[in-house]
């Protein structure tokens, strides 16, 4: 017959056992997520591109063609372009990228999201988007040198009516080194 | 391998019975626990909730009145949401994995295995919610890498990991929504363990209250010496290089740093569809299969007491009209929901030895292990029994007992001890050469057919039916349970009770 002392003690070393591993693991050991020496840069942005067919009136041929509630006298093609996004870091092409427009109908807005670890310290950023298959170039570009601390995130967003791409980041705006678009 | 890893367990679980005693083992009541985690998560929950802020600038701030203000009672209750719940995977985890390694998910038990892997993903997900409210370093961490995980996913698409873009891209009304899904996750966790025991006949869903004290109060004294606390208001502006992550419900995370989205999603669904199909690819051994023959009604000796109906287990018995006996009526098996544990057969009033006939024939019979057989077995070690013989009934789950066999120990090993009807017992103790009996088999807490040693236990001691009625003496019957891995107790057992026949019959 085990001694009611040593059942209790097994008891005690079974609790803790049990709640010791809940204490090791939550929270547990350090996770290193980003190297100390590193800065992260997230590139996204939502936009929609133009669209690629202007509207253009039906001809009587084609009118007379479709049933009588349907005749609309303009076509209007909702189809947009491709956003072509592209960036560099330090002369480097980091990222480039063809995005189709979403949806059944490809006249849905494109969302982008790419985060990015880089060393901490200056960075030159170039990024431009080509949102116009019409259109030769690129629509919208900006360059600038950033300071990034460790750590540290550079947020490069697009607001379209800012006038382009935005870059952001905790402590002061990038140095802009020139911005077309 | 399961064989060694069934060994090892039940090696393990016997040294916890010493400790806590079978009634208590937590490893029998592990599901149990697993509930009350919950419901602990649950109550301490709604406290935390009286005084939580649920703004993003308001949140971490009152998180941090609880914890640094209220150390006493919100603090406690802060650390003990967090435990709880971490206390519960560990429990879910172990309960999955035990159910594994005994071989239950199979047949008839499927329906609990399969209805249990979703309450996996709503287990996490409901945790996962929590730590993102708390909206410090851990949360930001989590935020973006589940925006990023999530929405690799085509239909969420890149514009999820906008929302933490930047700290002013975040809104009170998309907090407000993280509130109400760490509610209605929960909710629907609840209603998922609901019906992962639904089909389970008088499920234990609380454990012993022993257990339940001893695990608050572990659970207490953890939250008294390392209390939950937050990291650093969460900054968007920068990422969160360093995390002390919860590696119960956060393990998943730094997969997929090395991984990446898509692998992880591969993984994790690969576990859930590797669960899901299990009991079809792991089949059971043709030794197993045999047994697993459920229970066939014979008209002929059913008179429609429905007893049987009342100990199945699985309400796999259904009582209707007689096929052919007026006025009466009659069991009837449904074969999906049977795992032929034979309780049925225990229970039938006419499943008694001393009926006259060439082949005994109960009203419920067990393909796998006829009646007949456990006559003629019975009758055998009886043959061959010396004088003063100890006649013991045991259990092909529990313990062993054909080692034991002696010329003065007789034994018969059933598969599940709900299968013998007291009269057996009644019928061997009257044998001139037989001193006594003893009947063993799983605990009743961890009887492998859930209740077969509880209704023996009560049949014996007259609280069920089929009642022992002995004119041979109740003292000459004992029962003792004993595990796999308890064959020193059981034998310490046999012994105490010859010696104490001895002396009654001197």
């Amino acid at each position: 017959m085990t001694a009611v002392w040593a059942r209790y003690l097994g008891q005690a070393a079974a609790y803790a056992a049990f709640v010791g591993t809940v204490g090791l693991l939550a929270p547990g050991p350090t996770y290193q997520h980003l190297a100390p020496d590193l800065a992260t840069i997230k590139l996204s942005l939502r936009h929609a591109g133009e669209l690629v067919a202007d509207c253009h009136e039906r001809t009587a041929a084609e009118l007379a063609a479709l049933p009588p509630n349907m005749r609309a006298p303009q076509i209007c093609p909702r189809e947009r372009s491709p956003l072509q996004l592209e960036l560099r870091l330090d002369d480097e092409r980091v990222y480039a990228e063809t995005l189709p427009p979403r949806g059944v109908r490809k006249d849905g807005r494109v969302s982008v999201y790419r985060r990015l670890s880089v060393p901490a310290g200056d960075v030159r950023v170039a990024v431009r988007l080509k949102d116009d298959v019409r259109a030769d170039g690129f629509q919208f570009e900006r360059t600038g040198t950033v300071t990034l601390m460790p750590a540290e995130v550079l947020v490069i967003d697009f607001d379209e009516q800012a006038g382009g791409f935005v870059l952001r980041t905790a402590t002061k705006a990038a140095r802009p080194a020139g911005s077309a678009g | 391998m399961l064989t060694s890893l069934q060994r090892g367990l039940r090696r393990l679980e016997a040294g916890f019975n010493v400790a806590f005693g079978a009634a208590s083992n937590p490893w029998y009541q592990l599901g149990a626990l697993s509930f009350f985690c919950f419901w602990l998560a649950t109550v301490t929950g709604i406290y935390l909730f009286i005084f939580f802020d649920t703004s993003i600038l308001g949140a971490y701030a009152s998180v941090q009145r609880i914890t640094d203000v209220q150390w006493y009672l919100g603090g406690v209750m802060r650390s003990l949401h967090r435990y709880a719940s971490g206390a519960m995977v560990i429990t879910v985890t172990l309960h999955l994995a035990r159910e594994f390694v005994l071989g239950r998910f199979r047949h008839v038990r499927a329906f609990s295995w399969i209805s249990g892997v979703p309450l996996l993903w709503l287990m996490f997900a409901a945790g996962i919610g929590g730590y993102w409210l708390v909206w410090d370093g851990l949360a930001q961490y989590i935020a973006v890498a589940t925006s990023e995980w999530i929405g690799w996913l085509p239909v969420f698409g890149d514009g999820l990991a906008r929302n933490f873009l930047t700290n002013s891209a975040l809104s009170d009304r998309f907090f407000s929504l993280l509130v109400f899904l760490h509610i209605a996750i929960p909710l629907f966790l609840l209603l998922g363990m609901f019906i992962h025991i639904k089909r389970i006949k008088l499920a234990r869903s609380t454990p012993a209250r022993g257990l339940m004290v001893g695990t608050l109060t572990a659970l207490v004294v953890l939250a008294l010496v390392r209390p939950a606390t937050s990291m650093a208001p969460a900054d968007l502006s920068f990422t969160v290089a360093r995390v002390d992550l919860d590696w119960l419900f956060l393990n998943v995370y730094p997969l997929l740093d090395t991984l990446g989205p898509g692998a992880v999603w591969g993984l994790l669904g690969g576990i859930t569809v590797g669960l899901v199909v299990l009991p079809w690819v792991w089949p059971a051994r043709a030794a197993e299969r045999a047994l697993e023959l459920p229970a066939v009604v014979d008209p002929a000796n059913c008179n429609g007491c429905s007893w049987c109906f009342k100990d199945c287990p699985y309400e796999a018995i259904t009582m209707i009209p007689h096929s052919y006996k007026p006025d009466l009526r009659q069991a009837v098996v449904d074969p999906a929901l049977c795992t032929a544990c034979g309780i049925c057969e225990g229970s039938c009033p006419s499943a008694t030895p001393f009926r006259n006939v060439e082949e005994l024939i109960s009203g419920i019979e067990m393909p796998g292990y006829p009646l007949d057989r456990l006559r003629q077995q019975t009758a055998q070690a009886l043959a061959c029994a010396t004088r003063d013989a100890v006649f013991v009934f045991g259990c092909d789950r529990g313990l062993d007992i054909t080692a034991l066999a002696a010329p003065d120990l007789k034994v018969v090993s059933l598969p599940c001890i709900g299968m013998l009807p007291p009269s057996f017992a009644d019928y061997v103790a009257r044998q001139a050469n037989v001193s006594g009996v003893m009947v063993t088999g799983c605990h009743p807490a961890e009887c492998f057919f859930r209740k077969g040693s509880e209704w023996t236990q009560q049949r014996f001691s007259g609280e069920r039916m089929p009642h022992l009625r002995t004119s041979a003496g109740k003292n000459k019957v004992r029962i003792h349970w004993a595990g796999p891995h308890e064959r020193r107790a059981l034998k310490a057992a046999i012994e105490s009770f010859r010696e104490e026949l001895q002396a009654v019959s001197a």
